[in-house]
This record gives structure tokens, sequence and C-alpha cells, in this order.
């Protein structure tokens, strides 16, 4: 019986809840739809959540944007596209957004893209990679912040064919992004440098890494140097089973993503010296507009930012500046000023370009070293995304046009 | 050379440990109480982080600190097991068959959110052994201590479970309730507590799995998941309840990976389920399993299933009516999710068919679910089919697939046919997400679009309408028919249907081979739906949330499934708006599952039995 009255209990609050919220939302605001794996993924979402509550908030203070606040509804996708797909109706036709931003994944980033195409509605992609989210399956009302994987590669590659290494080893996680990413890498590395061979590949499956046989295999090759794809806990077991097996010792390692603080910091002092990777060393970009952002997210967090914290901080500004240049919350009138609209953000002004709404943030390119038992990045330089896109040709061949 | 797979194989038999402990645990488990624990992973994973906990604070960095750390965060999780056994399963044990699981699973969603509020969102990195934290040299090669540690300390735990189960007195009686519940029962064994204690153990084992891979791994809020269908994989090859079976099922698939690595790298996703596959086809009971009964003892033989009541078809004709008229009255949303519900009620329908009728639990229908929209995305993506051609092609594409998939299930029963129906939906699942030339793997296929006439909400939804209810009320029909009945007769009792000369093992293809169908029908509708398909409609989540819907619904009611699809889909989306949604789910999946262990379809049902209760007490009194 008591369980019975507890669930009728729990029913009515979930009930009320939906109730009270719909009446909650105040009049003439304008409301932007946001979606994220914040289940799935809340290592890296809950601070990008930070991110965009910060940027909202600073908007809010100044007065909202045509006049208007901002109002944000943020809703979890559960790591499902098809879910995201739902939510993404559900926002645009009860919610009334007049836009949609967020996701993670790449594939949710593609479902949700391709929903925008569907239902003509704006739809500025936060973090996902994927190439084709701008490029080969780009649509007319898609915009992307992130630096996509190519370009990421690309700035490692770079890197990678200044180093006397010939005999290259690649590990990736068995999906879509760790396929594109070693084929970019690839590609690039091949193009700077035609004598490379690439000597094994590793395909150990998402966030169920059997590092110790890994490791062991990647040993076994011998390469003079390791293109490293993996993230999250995979990163931290790959990184301590190859330590004590002596995998690391006298190769270079290059390693995508590996320095982002959400990555970086779990390994504490295992953290890997000397690796090349791309990341975001917060607590060394010395600007005014960085230093402001740092200081107004320890204020309102007391915790330092993440990369994630910046993508969902500029993913926002990034619309505002959008909204306000438009004047309007059309749609039409919405795309037309995001094309090629110059957004000022901590990391430096970037571009939403006309030819392909790819974003021209970039990304910090260094090498990692161990300070105070901590991972930090060392020599590293802001790599312009500007400076790593194929040529508008190139673009307008992958990109189906409409 | 030689050094390099001496080397490799004793990393296999090292990540073999902890596979073997939670799959002993759960061995244990199910053969004793018969419940298939979904929440083994989670305790898996509770002993990761409370381990990790305690090691921060007990003597940290000392040897001493670390090992007692490890027990005694075993030892916490094997209380958090009793406590979900007495609070929980203990009301429910008269269920029917399956219906714990569903349990358990609302057990893994309120874990998942309470360690996330707990330990907050990092993955935390476990901390190394101390006195085994560097490597020794092997022929040449390096292997780390701990991973030594690993492979002496298995075997142990092996020979410790043994002891415990031939030397002592409570051992024997849990091997004589494995074999025959109820004569411990008869012969006045409190069974109660011989369930607690048993539970007792197996959360130890888990907890001490999850504990004792800290130094290889580390605790983060994905291992649950990650780590229970390993566990089960593990358990079925080894043979359910045998832990001698579990400890070689466990070197066999720690080698199998470790050297899959080595020589086929791309391999690592499927080798695990193509190894159960080929083990469960040329030996049906694991490698050292036994044949069981077909049902778990003491539980009450299935209700018989009877045509609607007079009262039922009216009710039916009124919610047939209000869907009707809904577009009238409501608003797009609320449309939409109907068609989401209405699709999703015909895939639960259809595992319901198999499940409830048919005797045969599926882990995997979301294969044919899959197969059916892959089937009708690729020929719209590819060929251009327009979308009548593609939808009717969809339950052809996942009829094969279940022809070929059932032929090889239904010479199982019980949890093994349910592991094989997983391998086969695993092993599609890999197929779709590696194929990325065809099938565009983990990105799946976009652009989708709806043939002009159907391009209208509205249309489409009585177009899903239409198709889901023909298709729903034929397979009632077929229950009710001399098929249906042949295909029940299969399930209640498989020697007397065999000897009045129903050949069992084919209508139970057929049956198969109807629900794989269905499945599809309503896969094809789905992709139309969305717009894009993805691999996640073939995942085991998917196929997990079929089965929570049936389960939820009621297994012996026709109607549940319909009740259970729109209940879960309904209340996931109305609350995951809020942070710990999963929380409020996996809570309520509980609290429904102890107040109505007949599943919602079987609420009337338990209502009218409680008033012709209360009459007949009546009828006493008054006398």
């Amino acid at each position: 019986m008591t369980t019975r009255r507890v669930f009728l209990a729990a029913a009515a609050a979930v009930l009320a809840a939906s109730v009270f919220g719909a009446a909650a939302r105040a009049e003439e605001t304008i409301r932007i739809g946001e979606i994220n794996s914040y289940t799935r993924l809340p290592a890296f979402t809950q601070p990008y959540r930070n991110g965009w509550e910060l940027a909202v908030e600073e908007i809010n203070t100044a007065g909202g944007v045509l006049g208007r606040k901002i109002e944000v509804i943020s809703r979890d996708d559960n790591g499902k596209p098809t879910d995201a797909v739902k939510i993404a109706e559900e926002l645009v036709s009860r919610d009334g957004v007049v836009m949609l931003a967020g996701t993670f994944f790449s594939h949710i980033g593609l479902a949700v893209a391709d929903f925008a195409q569907q239902k003509e509605v704006m739809f500025v992609a936060a973090e996902p990679l994927s190439d084709a989210l701008t490029w080969a399956k780009g649509n007319r009302y898609t915009f992307r912040l992130r630096p996509n994987t190519t370009m990421q590669a690309a700035m490692l590659a770079e890197e990678a064919a200044k180093l006397p290494a010939r005999r290259w080893a690649t590990i990736a996680p068995n999906y879509k992004y760790g396929q594109d990413a070693v084929a970019a890498f690839k590609a690039e590395l091949l193009k700077r440098n035609p004598d490379v061979e690439f000597v094994a590949e590793q395909w150990p499956p998402l966030f169920k890494i059997d590092a110790g046989a890994e490791a062991q295999a990647l040993a076994n090759a011998d390469p003079e140097a390791i293109y490293n794809v993996t993230f999250g806990g995979d990163l931290a077991k790959f990184v301590r089973e190859g330590k004590l097996r002596g995998l690391f010792e006298g190769r270079e390692v290059v390693s995508l993503l590996s320095g982002e603080p959400e990555y970086l910091d779990a390994l504490k002092d295992e953290a890997p010296a000397g690796w090349i990777v791309t990341g975001y060393p917060w607590y060394a970009i010395d600007t005014p507009e960085h230093r402001v952002f740092v200081n107004a997210y320890r204020a309102k967090f007391n915790d330092y930012p993440r990369l994630g914290s910046v993508v969902g901080y500029n993913t926002f500004k990034a619309i505002a500046a959008i909204i306000a240049k438009a004047g309007s919350t059309d749609t039409d009138k919405m795309i037309a000023a995001a094309e090629g609209i110059t957004v000022e953000s901590p990391t430096g002004p970037f571009i939403f370009r006309a030819i392909d709404h790819q974003a021209t943030m970039g990304a910090y390119v260094g090498r990692t070293a161990l300070k105070d038992g901590k991972g930090i990045m060392v020599d590293w330089f802001y790599a312009d995304g500007a400076d790593y896109m194929p040529s508008e040709e190139e673009i307008r061949q992958m990109r189906p046009s409409n | 050379m030689t050094g390099q797979i001496v080397v490799q194989f004793l990393t296999g038999l090292a990540s073999a440990a902890s596979l073997f402990l939670i799959a002993a645990g759960l061995s244990i488990i199910f053969g004793v109480t018969r419940i298939v624990n979904f929440a083994h992973g989670s305790l898996y994973m509770l002993g990761a982080f409370i381990a990790y906990s305690l090691t921060q604070r007990l003597a940290a960095g000392t040897a001493y600190g670390f090992w007692i750390s490890v027990l005694l965060a075993a030892f916490v999780v094997a209380l958090i097991g009793v406590v979900i056994e007495i609070l929980m399963l203990r009301r429910i044990y008269r269920a029917p068959e399956l219906f714990q699981l569903l349990a358990t699973f609302g057990v893994v969603l309120v874990v998942q959110d309470a360690a996330l509020w707990i330990w907050g969102p990092v993955d935390l990195m476990g901390p190394r052994a101390p006195g085994l934290d560097s490597a020794v040299d092997i022929l040449g090669q390096r292997l780390p201590e701990y991973d030594i540690a690993l492979i002496v300390i298995s075997p142990v735990v092996l020979g410790l479970l043994w002891l415990l189960f031939h030397r002592t007195r409570w051992g024997i009686l849990v091997r004589a309730a494995t074999q025959d519940r109820e004569m411990v029962g008869a012969l006045g064994r409190n069974q109660a507590w011989l369930f607690t204690s048993v539970f007792f153990v197996g959360a130890f084992l888990a907890g001490l799995g999850g504990a004792i891979q800290l130094p290889k791994g580390g605790a983060d809020l994905l291992i649950d998941l990650n780590v229970i269908a390993a566990a089960f994989v593990v358990v079925v090859v080894g043979g359910m309840g045998s832990i001698t079976g579990a400890f070689l099922a466990a070197i066999l698939i720690g080698e199998l990976q470790a050297f899959a690595v080595l020589v086929l790298p791309e391999s690592t996703l499927v080798i695990m389920f193509l190894a159960m596959a080929v083990v469960l086809v040329v030996r049906p009971w694991g490698l050292l399993g036994r044949p069981m009964g077909e049902h778990a003892p003491g539980q009450a033989a299935e209700p018989l299933l009877r045509p609607a009541t007079p009262r039922a078809r009216l009710a039916w004709a009124a919610l047939i009516g209000l869907l009707l008229v809904l577009p009238l009255i409501a608003e797009d949303f609320t449309l939409t999710l109907t068609i989401e519900i209405v699709i999703l009620a015909l895939f639960a329908a259809s595992l319901h068919f198999i499940m409830g009728p048919g005797g045969m639990v599926s882990f995997g229908h979301a294969a044919y679910f899959g197969l059916g929209a892959y089937g009708a995305a690729l020929l719209a993506t590819t060929l251009n089919t327009p979308m009548e051609l593609a939808l009717l092609a969809a339950p052809v594409v996942a009829g094969l697939g279940a022809l070929v998939f059932g032929w090889f299930c239904v010479r199982l029963s019980g949890v093994y046919l349910a592991m094989l129906t997983l391998a086969f939906a695993q092993i599609a699942w890999s197929v779709v997400f590696q194929w990325y030339e065809f099938t565009g793997g983990e990105d799946g296929l976009l652009g989708i679009r709806r043939t002009p006439w159907a391009d209208d909400r509205i249309v489409f939804y009585y177009l899903v309408l239409a198709a889901c209810g023909v298709a729903i009320y034929a397979m009632r029909r077929m229950i009710f028919a001399p098929f249906g009945y042949a295909v029940r007769a299969g399930r209640d009792s498989r020697l007397r249907a065999d000897a009045i000369g129903i050949d069992c093992r084919r209508f139970d293809w057929m049956a198969f081979l109807v629900a794989g169908a269905m499945a599809g029908i309503a896969g094809g509708l789905y992709v139309y739906s969305k717009g894009s398909v993805f691999p996640d409609e073939m995942s085991i989540p998917r196929s997990v949330d079929g089965l929570v819907m049936v389960l939820l619904g009621g297994v012996q009611t026709l109607s549940g499934p319909i009740f259970g699809a729109a209940g879960f889909t309904w209340l996931q989306d109305e609350i995951s708006r809020l942070e710990y949604w999963r929380f409020i789910l996996g809570g309520t999946i509980i609290g429904l599952v102890l107040a109505f262990p007949q599943g919602l379809g079987g609420i009337w049902r338990q209502i009218e039995a409680l008033i012709r209760r209360r009459r007949a007490t009546g009828i006493e009194a008054g006398r």
C-alpha cells in the first residue's frame, strides 16, 4: 500500500513539475533549444553547461538581445540520436524555440542537422567534430563552432611532420570518429612527408579498451612514433599500461584532444610528458578577454573552465551576436546574418564562413608536461582554424548544393 | 616473438580475472534464485567507486591499506546486495518469470544517478597497487606486476569458492537449492535467508571484481553497462550456475580478446559475441552447464489467455476512437509522440509474441527492428526506392534475418536462447556499425524523406496507426488461431505437445519469423518518422527498452506491451527534462514492480481479483 502511495506522489510531482515548468516561462523571451548528452557524458557536458549558463547570464544582464532576454530550454538526449530528433521536434513545435544548439557526439549532431534541414530550423552545433556536418552532409541551416576532425588532425600532422620518425602506429576507438581521425591524420602527414609508413593500427572499442593487450600489440610493431585518438577513461588506461610496459620510451606520441583539461586532469600525476597534443591551456592564456572569462567563470562556479566551458560560452555568445545582427528571429534572416559573421570570444575572434558554415575557431597545440603533480601544456600556440581548411574549390566539391 | 606471445597470453589471463569474479557472482545468484540480475554490473561499478574512495582515505599508499580497501569495498557492496534482495526481490519471487529482471533494471537506473550524484561526473583513475606498481621482465618483454597478482588471485578465489560449496553446510544447501529449490524448502530450510546469503556472496564477488580492477582501469559511470554484457557472455559460455565453467569461459574470452587485438584489431567489437554464438550452437548449455527445467520452480503455471470480454472490447473501441480523433484535438508534438508510441507498441507487441505465447525470451529483438529500419533506409538512399516499396521491403528484410537467426535460436531454451538472440543482434549491429561505406557506420543514414502525399504529419499519423493497428490485430488473431494454440502448447508442455504430433521447433521457428517481420514493419515506419537511422536502433539498449516495455505492461496479457510502450515512452519524455531523471524513472519502475507484479496491463485483472476476494470474505462474514 505504501509503495503505491509513494508512486502516486511521484507521479503527481512529475505532473506538477511539467505544469509549473510551462507556467514559469516568461513572456517575451527569445527561446533557444539546447540539446546535449548530459547523462551519457557528464564529464564533458557539465562544464559545457556551465559555460553557456555564464554566457546567457552575461547577455541577459547586459539587457538581452533585441531588447528581449534569452531563455534556454535545455534537454538531455540520453546519448541517442533518435531521442535528440524527438526532443528537437518538441522544442520547435511545443516550446516554440527560434533556433537549436548543442550536441556532443557526431552522429547526434548529424541527426539534428538533418532534422534542421527537414524542418527549416537553424542549428548551431557546438561540439560534434565530424567533417561531414559542414562538408559532405552540410546543409543551409547548420553551423558548427569547433574545428572538425580534419582540421585538428592537420594541426597535429603539421607538428608530426617536423619529427624524424618514419615508422608510425595508430590507436583509435573503433567507431566512425576514430576512423575519420586516423584517415585524416594519415592523409595530412603523407602530404607533408610522403616517405612515412604506418606499421600498425589498433582499434579498441570505445570506453571498453583492453589496454594491456592494446599497448602490448603496439609495442610488438616497434613503431618510432604513435598517433593516439583514444580519450576519456580509455586514454587513462592506455597511458598507465603503456608506461608500465615501456611503450612510450624513446617514441614520440602525437595525441588528439589529450591536452584538454577534461582528459588531461583525470590523469593527475600520471599525465604523460612530451606528447604533442591539441588542448586548452586555460592557466597560461594571457589575453585580456580570456582573463575576464576565467575570472567570471571562477567567480560563478568556484571551478576552473574546461574546454567544454569555452565551447558552451562561445556557442551562446555567437548565437546572441547572430540574432543581434539579424535584427530578427526569422530563420532566413538569421542564416544570412550568420554567414560571414565575426564573433569576439575569450579565445580570440572567429568567423562563421559563408561557404561551409564552419567557424574558424581554432585549437591550442603544444607539448604536455608535468608540473606540481598535474599535466599541463607547454610550448603551445594557437592554431587558427582558418589556416587548416581545404580550399574553397575542394569544399564546393564536397558540399551538396542546397 | 615467443616473448611477445607469452606476454600477450599472460595479459589475457589478467583481464580474465575480474571478468571471472563478476561472472561467478552472477552465476551463483542465477543458479539459486533464477534471477537474471541486470544490476550486477551496477554492483561491480559500486565496488570500483567505493574502493576508490576507501583507498583515498585508509592508510593511502600502503599495500596494507590498499588490500583492506578492496576487501572492505566488496563487503559494503555485499551489504547493498542484501538490502536490494530484502527490500525488493524478496517480495516478487512469485511474480512471473523474468519480472525480477525489470526490477533489477530499475536498480541500474537508480544506481547510475546515485553514483553521478555521489562521485561526480569525472572519470576517476584508480590508484596503483602499492608494492605492485612496476613491471617485471619476461623473455625480454615487460609485464606489469599487478597483472601477475591478478593471474594468481582468480584461481585462489575459484579454490575458495569450491571449498565454500563443497566443504560447508551452507554450500551444500546452495547446491541443493540450485538443483531443486522446492525440495530444499520442503525439508524445512528457510529459503528466504538462503537467498539473501546467496545474494550476499554474489554481490561480494561483483564488488570484489570492480575493486580489484581499479589499478588497471578506474571508476567511471559507464562501466556498469560496459561490463554487464561481458559478464553474461562469460556466464552463459561457461554454463549458468557453474563456477568452474565461468572460470574457463573467462579465460577463453580474455585470451580471445587479447589475441584478437594482435591478429585482427578491427574485430574487437564482435569477437566475444561470435565466440558465444559458436559455443551455444555447439553446446546448447554452455561449456559445463547442465540442462535446466523449463520453468523456475515455485511459480504458478501461466494463466490461460482468453479472448476479450465485451467490456474490454468496448474499452478498445473507445481507445481506437480516441486515437482516430486525436489529430483534431492534440497539438503537433503530441501527435509526434503518439506516432512514436504506436510504432514502439508494435515493436513491443512483436517481442511479446515470442516472449508470452512463445515462451522464448529475446535479448536481441532490436536486431529485427534495426534490419527493417536499415532495409528501408538503404533502399531509399541507394536505389531511390519510393517510401511505399521501402516500407513493404522492411518486414521482408527483417523476416529473412529472423528466419536465419531463429533457426539456431529455437534449438535452445531459457536464458541460453535469450543470450543467443543477443549474440546475433550484436553481430548484426557490428556489421552495420563497421561497414562505413555501405551503412554510414555510427553516422547513420540521413535525409530519408516521406513521399509527398504522406509528408503531412496527420496523414503519416493515420498511416502509422493503420499499419500498426492491422499488424497488432493480426498477431492477436494468430494467437487465438490453431497456430497460436500450437505455439502455446509447445511452451506449456513440450513433451505432451510433441506426443500429439506438434512439431514444436517448427512452430517456434515460425513464431520467430512472424515476430521478426512485425518488428521490421515497426523499424521501417520508425525510419520514415525520424528521417534518419543509426546503429543505435539495433543496439542492446533498444532491445532492453523493448523488454522493459513488455515486462512493464505484463507478459501475461495481450494488451500489456501496448500499455508498457505507451507508459514507458511517455514517462521518459515527461521526466527527461529533470536533471536526475534516471533516478526517478528507475524508482518509478521499482515502485510499479512492487505494486503491480502483473504489469500495467494486468492492473484490471488484479483489481477484479481483489473485488472477488472482498466479496468472498463479505459472504463469509455475513453467513
